[in-house]
């Protein structure tokens, strides 16, 4: 499928290129080669990542083999090397060739580049300008064709497409989703859905970039700039831990699109629709600018000065009248490695040992892992070379969709890609097993998947399963999940979001931890948020100090459970970013100082939190994301923060220094950097089979099991306009089975009633056996999901009386 | 292809089922033999859905052969023997291609515009007729000009055969 041109042991031939003699793999395209010795063929249709359909006969060159000159000129991009090859990509023949097609493909392309938002970055404009006539020898009018809606993120102009194809093949091959296709024939052909349904991708906007006109080009980022009046820097992406690489490009201090950075390591040259449109985020009404106070009952905007003061002195005062395990700190697992560090050295120094960054953690059981972060055990490029993989609890399609696009390649290869989930999944991974079970019942399917490796394998299983009694899968469905990981040499078990969010959690991590260990197959966890791992790197998870040491302090759910009087919020919103926002509400009610420190105004904090500190957002601070790897990597502050919002390391800082607390003169991040990388010891990715060992946990009654949907799962994210008004953004609905509709008396589009943990909000209902008996799916992050219970848990349903 | 034939399609009779079976055998059992069913899937469907392709067909096509639909609506959008609009109860194609054209295509055409007051490419209001604009020779060259109605040839046309033929169809 791909035309990349490595192969694992490939046999060398000599061919000659221009004039220059290189040693290519045999089969080989002879651009892949020119491309990999800086000798530049012209091509439109031509990807590296792409099959090669030669369509657009760009690449024409010259080819003599063994002294006899082909009788045309060939196409480079799928014309293979072959021993003693002569290559010319300049001759009179190969220009005559590249020069009668650029006029072809003139014919029927506007040349208006001035009002083209491509123009200026256009390989067609680029290419015409060395290839092309000066003057058209066309008098004939051109076709113009009919724009379709391809829905918020992709904006059309398809006058100017020139069916190179590459978005029909990126949409096969990459996304998997096939929503394009080339209509019609000859001069009439269209890039088009042909039936209106438009493009839904999580990786959509890649075609952006892909498309060498301006056919297909950003709807959010459209005529807002031009590409030379643009800076470009180096950032990474901040919704997931994968960590993108991307280029933010700004024109006086604003950012205006992100791009890919390519990374063959981290993101190859793609990144998620999620990665390309947050920055919309950043330019939110929504966003907090001004520090402000509450004074009985009323907002007011204060100066930093003042702010940061009564910041410092609700914490001296919360700690002198109850002492300093009052205080409480919930920060992002989404924030820098320097942020979490700071926060965590701030409320430790205050004598509080109570911060964590594992806000969708359902089950704390277990603890805190201190045998490394948590993470992938493999390398992220690793994973396309898998030949088992099982999820547990997860849907990376929309959680990480550039591991999920490993993880497919995976597949493509011969890879079995197992999944155990508490729903079905839309996946564009051709599983070879699909569990599908009622989410109490995991940890027993994981539990007869543990029996059945130690039966196959004929050793003990090293802990006892047999508590773990609930229905779950049969045993055929166990035995074939067994059968593949054992006959695996490049397996690995992952376990994701909602394993992470699942209330008996830890049992999943536990039993995960039992397979790996009898397989002596790596297991890791695919965390929540851009930087889980430095969360626990910087020492802000309960019972580990930056530099290793053991403490104890209360997790975050504990610390909802067990009020706290002081609250320290760092980059969320408590309405959605928190495993049980309704315990939150309850806790931020009964504690007199919440301080937030925020990028974005939120209902819930404008009704529960005493000071807002705005925060600087993607693109206007520097800071580290550790990702799932542990890849360490920096960014830097490159747009101006909007409003009064400041980088939140250095607000912290400034507030440690305010509390005159020892050791936080930094002058900049990099030093803060630099500081926890001397402490962390090298630390890797823990080791999941060093789970403390639990027992079933009773889980009974309907279950909600909810997961932030793809678009909404950080603040960033959910204000980001464009990415909102996607059909991933839509509002809550209840998915049920079709036998728990039918008990309840609903059909779809009824509306039904839920009441978890003491709220009561009515949706409408969606019927789907995807979602087993026993349970119904909502999306979290979404509108109507909202300042609920147990983001996975026990929650009543009932059919609501129509208004 | 059993796993398919386990499946229950809404779109598709047992009848049309069968005989995509048929061609199916005829290519190799994996994805690019399915992908080459196509064609010989859209005519059966086409037969049996007066004449035309409503995106339904078109989708059941693609689900019953495990592909995309955008690669079956792409056969159904490229092919002029496909139609993916509602045409009359007659297609009438009337070759233009060389060897017709120089025996007096275009003449036809005129004539035939003419007596059901619609240009190539559409149907007569009472739906009896669709004219379609047919682009590639039908191969048969020695009997030109020659025109196809639904699936038959007629060759060797004059405007009294054209009347003839015409008004025969219901």
């Amino acid at each position: 499928m791909s035309a990349e041109v490595k192969t694992q042991a490939p046999e060398m031939v000599s061919i000659e290129i221009d004039g220059q003699s290189i040693e290519a793999p045999k089969g080989a395209s002879i651009i892949a080669v020119a491309d990999e010795h800086g000798i530049d063929i012209p091509r439109f249709c031509y990807h590296s990542k792409l099959s090669a359909p030669a369509n657009c006969r760009m690449c024409l060159v010259d080819v003599e083999m063994g002294g006899r000159p082909a009788p045309k000129p060939l196409p480079a991009c799928i014309t293979t090397v072959v021993d003693g090859m002569v290559v010319r990509t300049t001759s009179e023949r190969a220009l005559k060739a590249q020069r009668g097609v650029m006029e072809f493909l003139l014919i029927n392309h506007p040349l208006d580049c001035p009002i083209c938002d491509q123009g200026g970055e256009c390989e067609l404009q680029d290419l015409a300008l060395g290839y092309g006539r000066s003057v058209s020898r066309f008098v004939e009018r051109k076709r113009v064709v009919k724009d379709e809606n391809l829905g918020p993120l992709i904006a059309t102009e398809m006058t100017r497409c020139i069916h190179c194809t590459r978005c029909v093949r990126f949409l096969d091959e990459i996304a998997g989703t096939s929503e394009l296709g080339a209509m019609f024939r000859g001069e009439h052909t269209e890039i088009s859905t042909l039936v209106g349904n438009g493009v839904h991708s999580e990786l959509s906007g890649n075609i952006i970039d892909l498309c060498p006109v301006g056919a297909l080009t950003s709807r959010p980022y459209r005529f807002r700039a031009r590409s030379w009046e643009m800076l470009s820097h180096p950032s990474i992406a901040p919704h997931d831990c994968l960590g993108s690489n991307i280029d933010l490009h700004q024109v006086r201090g604003h950012i205006k699109r992100v791009v890919p950075r390519d990374n063959e390591a981290v993101n190859e040259c793609w990144i998620s629709d999620r990665d390309r449109f947050s920055y919309e985020g950043v330019y939110s009404a929504e966003r907090l600018l001004s520090p402000q106070i509450r004074e009985n009952g009323e907002w007011h905007s204060v100066d930093w000065q003042t702010a940061i003061e009564a910041a410092a002195n609700a914490l001296k005062e919360t700690v002198e009248k109850h002492g300093p395990g009052a205080l409480g700190g919930l920060i992002s697992p989404s924030a820098t490695l320097e942020e979490m560090y700071l926060a965590a050295r701030i409320l430790r120094a205050l004598g509080s040992d109570h911060i964590d960054t594992r806000l969708r953690r359902g089950d704390f059981r277990d603890g805190v892992n201190a045998s490394g972060f948590p993470g992938l055990p493999v390398a992220v490029s690793a994973l396309e070379s898998l030949d088992a993989a099982l999820i547990i609890g997860g849907y990376p399609r929309h959680e990480q969709p550039l591991i999920n696009h490993r993880l497919r390649k995976a597949a493509f290869r011969g890879g079995q890609v197992m999944a155990l989930n508490p729903r079905g999944f839309d996946w564009n991974i051709p599983l070879s097993d699909e569990l599908v079970v009622n989410a109490a019942a995991m940890p027993a399917a994981l539990a007869r998947i543990a029996e059945a490796v130690a039966a196959r394998k004929g050793v003990t299983l090293p802990a006892d399963t047999s508590s773990w009694q609930a229905e779950s899968v049969s045993a055929a469905e166990a035995e074939a999940v067994a059968e593949r990981l054992l006959a695996a040499d490049q397996g690995v078990i992952l376990l994701g979001g909602l394993a992470d969010a699942h209330p008996a959690g830890a049992e999943l991590r536990y039993l995960a931890g039992v397979i790996s260990s009898m397989l002596d197959l790596p297991c890791g966890e695919l965390t929540n948020g851009s930087n889980a791992a430095g969360g626990w790197l910087a020492g802000a998870v309960p019972g580990r100090c930056a530099d290793g040491a053991e403490v104890a302090g209360l997790d975050a759910s504990a610390m909802l459970s067990e009020p706290r009087r002081g609250y320290l919020l760092l980059g969320i919103e408590p309405e959605h970013d928190l495993f049980d926002s309704a315990a939150a509400a309850k806790a931020f009610e009964q504690a007199d100082q919440v301080i937030a420190i925020a990028t974005h105004d939120s209902p819930m904090l404008r009704e529960q939190a005493d000071i807002l500190l705005p925060m600087a957002a993607l693109g206007e601070t520097a800071g580290t994301f550790v990702n799932a790897e542990g890849l360490w990597q920096t960014f830097a502050g490159v747009a101006q923060p909007q409003g009064e919002a400041r980088p939140a390391w250095r607000l912290l800082r400034v507030l440690a220094n305010v509390l005159e607390l020892d050791g936080f003169e930094y002058n900049a991040p990099d030093e803060i950097h630099h500081e926890i990388k001397a402490i962390s010891h090298e630390a890797t990715v823990a080791n999941l089979a060093a789970t403390q060992a639990v027992a079933p946990a009773r889980i009974e009654g309907m279950l909600r099991v909810s997961y932030p949907a793809m678009f909404n799962v950080d603040p960033l994210s959910r204000h980001a306009a464009s990415l909102q008004e996607s059909e991933h953004a839509a509002p809550a609905v209840v998915v049920l089975n079709s036998s728990d509709a039918g008990e309840l008396g609903v059909s779809d589009g009824d509306q039904v009633e839920i009441t978890q943990a003491g709220v009561q909000r009515k949706r409408p209902v969606a019927i789907d056996d995807a979602v087993p008996a026993g349970s119904f799916w909502m999306d979290a992050g979404v509108s109507g999901s909202e300042a609920l219970g147990a983001l996975m848990g026990p929650a009543s349903l009932a059919a609501a009386e129509v208004d | 292809m059993s796993s398919a034939e386990d499946q229950v399609h809404d779109g598709l009779s047992q009848a049309e089922q069968a005989e995509i079976d048929r061609w199916l055998e005829r290519f190799p059992d994996d994805a690019m033999g399915r992908r080459s069913a196509i064609i010989p899937a859209l005519h059966v469907v086409q037969h049996h859905h007066g004449g035309w392709l409503p995106q339904q067909c078109m989708d059941a096509v693609a689900e019953y052969l495990e592909l995309a639909p955008a690669r079956v609506y792409e056969v159904a959008t490229f092919y002029g023997m496909f139609d993916v609009k509602p045409v009359g109860r007659h297609k009438v194609n009337i070759c233009t291609n060389i060897s017709c054209m120089l025996r007096g295509a275009e003449d036809i055409v005129e004539h035939v515009e003419k007596k059901l007051g619609i240009s190539l490419g559409e149907t007569t209001a009472d739906g009896r007729i669709t004219l379609k604009r047919e682009e590639e020779c039908l191969a048969a060259c020695t009997g030109a000009p020659m025109m196809q109605v639904d699936e038959e040839y007629y060759t060797d046309l004059t405007p009294e055969k054209i009347d003839r033929i015409l008004d025969e169809l219901e």
